[in-house]
């Protein structure tokens, strides 16, 4: 009997598509596909200020909802003020006797009327200040930062009365135990590995507790900046450099069990890998998070674009989908970045036995 | 590549790497270090305790050892106190035995010396009560030789049949 009516449900429901389907063709496709690469676009990019979602209203006017963000500025002296000021790039901000304006989600001090001098490439030649603002990012990073402190140290303090793990420890304890046996240990080795833990633990929950919040609608995106990811990556650079032992050196610059003029050779390639290892880790979460996050809204207008039953709920089982990926990418990135940090740290600290034997 | 050069924001790699690495010393302070040294010493208490729970259970072996090698040894004493006291009621049986029969055999030698002696006695008396026969039968003999002297020989020849079975 289910059966039957499932079977008649689906029946009716494609005797309706090409009705449905007709109903939603108005005709305004190339808007939306221009308004969708915009959106996606912006979304990509910092803000000055934390919008929620912005709309616009039957007479035409850009509606936001959010908060503003102080705006800090070093022009000539210290210039700080509420982004407010700069209206989501529509008008020109006047503070002090220095005018300010967005173009493309970028800060220029312009004239009082806040006009913007192009190069033939479609560049702003304006003077772009030193800029130093609380911009959406960086209040997500604060935000993420006093999450990380708050849940950890109130973990730790758990473990002054009991042993045992107890409420959220419970599931991190693993997790951080997991950092600690199969990616600090292994790669690092037994004996040097407690000085890399609290550097290896933070990145991996930092990472990851960024990408997840990437996923919720939010809409914010830090990881795909690649501001963060070079940071990121310089850190793991710069532990690995002043960590490493003679052995690490004389592997780079006097490769042993080679021939002499090969080691000539292979100095510079070695040098140049040292470097590479750590953009290799720049590009890569830069690279999968913006990646996820295009591919995630583009499905996600696609809905719009279609405005047919099928084509919509194609692309949203589709976005579903690729939503439950994500979640995935959003730890599997944070493991990996950790991994590979860890195993520079390795390499940094080992100590190779073969010298005793040339 | 130009266009990533050209997104990347002075700014935010400045807070990053602030907020980042006052993260990781804070956490470092207050959580990591806590939890890891909490941690590592639950580790090595559980250690602990599992090796404490193995000598323990080596002890109790060894214990449960002695004990049936006690047990074992009681158990020996205990036949061998039998066996003892077996041989020692068996022995003093022998003995009572043996004595009992030396005390019989030397009541009957007894008996039989007291009943040679009697029948010695008894002999000699017969002995004397036979001359006294004979005499008396010698006498009656005498008597009868007066008479008839074949009968007289008749009777002698009978009477002496009669004292040489007896």
């Amino acid at each position: 009997m289910r059966s039957k009516l499932t079977v008649r449900l689906i029946a009716l429901l494609f005797f309706l598509l090409p009705f449905l389907s007709i109903a939603g063709e108005k005709g305004t496709e190339t808007d939306i596909k221009s308004e969708i690469k915009a959106y996606i676009q912006h979304h990509l990019e910092d803000t000055y200020d934390f919008g929620f979602y912005s709309y616009t209203t039957d007479e035409g006017v850009h509606k936001y909802k959010g908060f503003p963000l102080p705006v800090i500025l070093w022009d000539n002296g210290l210039q700080v003020f509420s982004s407010s000021k700069l209206h989501h790039g529509e008008s020109v901000a006047h503070v002090g006797d220095a005018y300010y304006k967005l173009d493309h989600g970028k800060l220029y001090k312009t004239d009082a009327e806040g006009t913007i001098n192009y190069d033939e490439y479609h560049h702003a030649t304006n003077v772009k200040p030193l800029d130093f603002s609380i911009t959406k990012n960086v209040f997500t990073i604060m935000m993420v930062s006093l999450l990380l402190l708050i849940v950890f140290s109130r973990m730790a303090k758990k473990y002054k009365t009991s042993a045992l793990p107890s409420g959220v420890a419970r599931i991190l304890e693993p997790i951080v135990l997991y950092v600690r046996d199969d990616i600090a240990i292994p790669n690092i080795g037994k004996k040097h590995y407690k000085r890399y833990m609290s550097y290896l633990l933070t990145v991996f929950f930092f990472i990851w507790t960024i990408n997840l919040l990437g996923l919720t609608p939010l809409g914010i995106n830090v990881t795909n900046n690649i501001a963060v990811t070079f940071c990121l990556a310089l850190l793991t650079y710069l532990i690995t450099t002043f960590t490493a032992k003679k052995d690490y050196w004389m592997h780079i610059f006097w490769m042993p069990g080679v021939p002499k003029l090969m080691r000539l050779v292979l100095a510079p390639i070695e040098l140049l890998g040292t470097l590479i290892k750590p953009f290799s880790l720049m590009i890569r979460l830069y690279a999968n998070i913006t990646a996820g996050h295009i591919v995630l809204m583009s499905l996600i207008g696609l809905m719009f674009i279609f405005k047919s039953w099928l084509g919509s709920s194609l692309s949203f089982v589709l976005a579903f989908g690729l939503g439950i990926l994500e979640l995935l990418v959003a730890a599997l990135q944070a493991y990996i970045f950790t991994m590979l940090s860890a195993l520079y740290f390795g390499s940094a600290v080992e100590e190779h036995d073969h010298d005793h034997a040339h | 590549m130009e266009k990533l050069i050209e997104q990347f924001s002075l700014g935010l790699f400045f807070w990053q790497l602030l907020l980042f690495v006052g993260l990781v010393l804070l956490l470092k302070k207050f959580a990591w270090k806590p939890i890891l040294d909490a941690v590592e010493a639950r580790e090595s208490d559980i250690k602990e305790a599992i090796s404490a729970a193995a000598d323990a259970k080596k002890d109790m072996e060894n214990l449960q050892a002695d004990n049936q090698k006690l047990l074992k040894e009681a158990r020996a004493e205990r036949e061998a106190m039998l066996k003892e006291a077996r041989e020692l009621k068996n022995n003093m049986i022998e003995s009572a035995k043996s004595e009992a029969q030396e005390e019989a055999s030397k009541l009957v030698a007894q008996a039989q010396a007291a009943i040679e002696s009697e029948k010695k006695a008894a002999i000699a008396d017969l002995k004397s009560v036979v001359g006294e026969l004979s005499i008396s039968i010698a006498e009656k003999v005498l008597r009868e030789e007066l008479t008839d002297k074949a009968k007289q020989e008749k009777l002698v020849e009978s009477m002496l049949d009669n004292a040489t079975l007896n």
